[in-house]
C-alpha cells in the first residue's frame, strides 16, 4: 500500500487498482472548520488534476482535484452528516472518495510522504 | 501570504495578534487576524456563549466640531442627528445624489462634538467628503491616535462591569466616557454581532494594556475577522462594499428604520427625491435573507433565480452560520420575489440549490434593553 500526495494537497492511498482520495492534514489546517463537502457521483470519470470535489469552510469554498485519473466507485457518505470528519481525520476517516485507477503510471509523478513533508515545509 | 505585508498598515494590537498566533490577512489595507488557533467556528460560538474581544482599530474614528455639527451632518445623512440626545448614538448612512450609500456609520452626540465611527475602507473617502461638503460649517478630525476594540457576547456586561461598574447598566446605543484601570476610555454599548456588547475607544498606546486585561478574564477569547463576518451575517447586518454600496439605496437595502420620521418628511439629504419615491411606491429590488435547503452554502455573487430559472438577483453575503447550524445568505431580489417564504434557486457551481426567502436576523438579536 502506497500513499502519494499532490502539490494541491490531495492524497491518494492505493490498494490494488483502487485509490482512496482525500485532502492532507496540512490542507485541513489551512482550510479551518469544514462545514460542507461536495463529492463526485459514483460512476463519474475523473481526469488527473481536474476538479473532483469541493470542500467548504465557514469562510470559503475550495476545489479538490483528482490526484490520478479513474472512475469513482464510492463516495464517503459519512461526510454528508459530519463534514468535520475532514478536520478530525483528514488522512483517515475524512477520506472523500474511492476510484478505480485508469492510469496507475500517473502515481509516479506524485510525491511520497517524505517529499510532501519537505514540500509543505518549503511553502511555509 | 507575505507579498503585500510591507505596504499594509498595522493596528496598535498587531504584536499581540502575532503573539496570540492570529492568522494574518490583508483587510482594508491593514494586516489583520482572520482567526486565532481556536478557529472561526469556535470563535463564533464562543462569542454567542460568553464574550469575544475584537480589534477594530482599523475603523475610522472621527470628531466633528463647529457651530452646529448635527445640522451640518444632516445635509449628508438621512438620520435624525439634531434629535440625538447627549450621550446617545445612532446608525446612519452617507448618501450620494442618487440615494446610493457611500458608507454606513455610527454617530454619537458627545456633547461638545459628534463622534463618528466609519468603515476602515471608507474612512479616507468619508473624511474628504465631509471636509468638502461641510466646509465652513464643521471641522472634521480623523482621530488616528485612537484604537478601537469590541467586547461582544452575553457575558460582556459582567466582564466590563468588573473594570467599569457603570458599564453594566448603560443603555443600548449609549456613550460613556470612563476609566479602565485608571486609563481614560470612551465606551459605547453597541456592536456588530447581534449580541449585547461594547466598543471601547482609547489612546493607541493604552490599547494593548486594556486588551490583555480583558483577555485575562475567563469568559473572554480573542476573535478574528472571520467570526466577525459570520456573526454579523447571522444577525442580518450589512457589510459595506458587499451588501450595500453606491448603487443600493436605503430602501432597497431594507434600512428604512435608519430614515428618521422627521427627515422623511423634511428631506434635505442627498437623493431625497428618489428615496421619497421608493418609500411611497416601493423599490425595484430588495435586500432579503436567503435560506438554502440542506447544508451547502451559497457564497457572494451567486445568482438567484426564480422557479423557472430566470435570474432575479444575486447573493451579496453568504456562508455557513455556526449558531444557525445551517447555511445562511443575504442578497438582492426583484421586488416581486421578495416576500418571506418565496421559493428561489441559487446557482452554485452551475447547479440549482433550492432556497427560500427568509426573515432576518437568522439568529435573534440579544441587545441589552435594560
Amino acid at each position: 500500500m502506497t500513499i502519494k500526495y499532490t502539490k494541491d494537497h490531495e492524497w491518494v492511498r492505493v490498494e490494488g487498482d483502487v485509490g482512496t482520495v482525500g485532502v492532507s492534514d496540512h490542507a485541513q489546517h489551512q482550510l479551518g472548520d469544514v462545514v460542507f463537502v461536495e463529492l463526485p457521483e459514483v460512476g463519474r470519470q475523473l481526469a488527473q488534476g481536474k476538479e473532483a470535489a469541493v470542500v467548504e469552510s465557514v469562510k470559503a469554498a475550495s476545489d479538490v482535484f483528482a490526484p490520478v485519473s479513474g472512475e469513482v466507485i464510492e463516495a464517503n457518505a459519512d461526510l454528508e452528516n459530519d463534514p468535520s470528519l475532514v478536520n478530525a481525520g483528514a488522512e483517515t476517516t475524512g477520506w472523500f472518495f474511492k476510484l478505480r485507477l485508469s492510469n496507475p503510471s500517473e502515481l509516479d509523478g506524485l510525491m511520497g510522504e517524505a517529499a510532501y513533508k519537505a514540500f509543505v515545509e518549503g511553502q511555509a | 501570504m507575505t507579498e503585500a505585508s510591507e505596504t499594509l498598515k498595522t493596528t496598535p494590537l498587531h504584536s499581540l495578534h502575532l503573539e496570540l498566533k492570529g492568522k494574518m490577512v490583508p483587510f482594508a489595507g491593514y494586516d489583520m487576524p482572520v482567526q486565532y488557533p481556536l478557529g472561526i467556528l469556535k470563535e463564533h460560538q464562543h462569542t454567542r456563549a460568553k464574550a469575544g474581544l475584537f480589534d477594530v482599530s482599523h475603523m475610522g474614528q472621527v470628531r466633528l466640531t463647529g457651530e452646529d455639527p448635527a445640522a451640518a451632518l444632516e445635509s449628508l445623512v438621512p438620520g435624525d442627528i439634531k434629535g440625538l440626545a447627549r450621550g446617545r448614538m445612532r446608525y446612519t448612512l452617507f448618501l450620494n445624489e442618487q440615494g446610493g450609500i457611500l458608507d454606513d456609520l455610527m454617530v454619537t452626540n458627545a456633547g461638545d462634538h459628534l463622534f463618528l465611527v466609519v468603515n476602515a475602507a471608507r474612512k479616507d473617502h468619508d473624511v474628504a467628503h465631509m471636509r468638502e461638503r461641510l466646509k465652513g460649517k464643521a471641522e472634521v478630525e480623523l482621530l488616528d491616535d485612537l484604537a478601537l476594540m469590541a467586547l461582544q457576547g452575553p457575558e460582556a456586561a459582567a466582564v466590563l462591569g468588573r473594570f467599569i461598574p457603570e458599564a453594566a447598566t448603560m443603555k443600548f446605543m449609549s456613550y460613556l466616557p470612563a476609566t479602565f484601570n485608571g486609563i481614560p476610555v470612551i465606551i459605547t454599548r453597541s456592536g456588530y454581532t447581534g449580541e449585547d456588547g461594547y466598543e471601547i475607544s482609547c489612546d493607541k498606546s493604552d490599547a494593548e494594556t486594556i486588551a490583555r486585561a480583558l483577555l485575562a478574564e475567563d469568559e473572554v477569547e480573542a476573535i478574528g475577522l472571520g467570526a466577525r463576518d459570520s456573526l454579523r451575517l447571522e444577525a442580518g447586518l450589512c457589510l459595506y462594499g458587499h451588501d450595500i454600496d453606491e448603487t443600493t439605496t436605503p430602501v432597497e437595502a431594507g434600512l428604512e428604520w435608519a430614515l428618521s420620521k422627521r427627515r422623511r418628511e423634511e428631506g434635505g439629504f442627498p437623493g431625497y427625491a428618489i428615496i421619497k419615491d421608493q418609500l411611497a411606491n416601493g423599490a425595484p429590488r430588495r435586500r432579503v435573507g436567503l435560506q438554502p435547503e440542506g447544508r451547502q452554502p451559497a457564497r457572494e455573487h451567486t445568482d438567484v433565480c426564480d422557479a423557472d430559472g430566470h435570474k432575479i438577483g444575486e447573493v451579496t453575503s453568504g456562508g455557513f452560520g455556526p449558531t444557525a447550524s445551517a447555511p445562511v445568505a443575504m442578497g438582492y431580489v426583484d421586488r416581486a420575489h421578495a416576500a418571506v417564504g418565496t421559493p428561489v434557486q441559487l446557482m452554485v457551481r452551475g447547479k440549482p440549490l433550492a432556497a427560500k426567502v427568509a426573515a432576518m436576523p437568522f439568529v435573534p438579536q440579544r441587545y441589552y434593553r435594560g
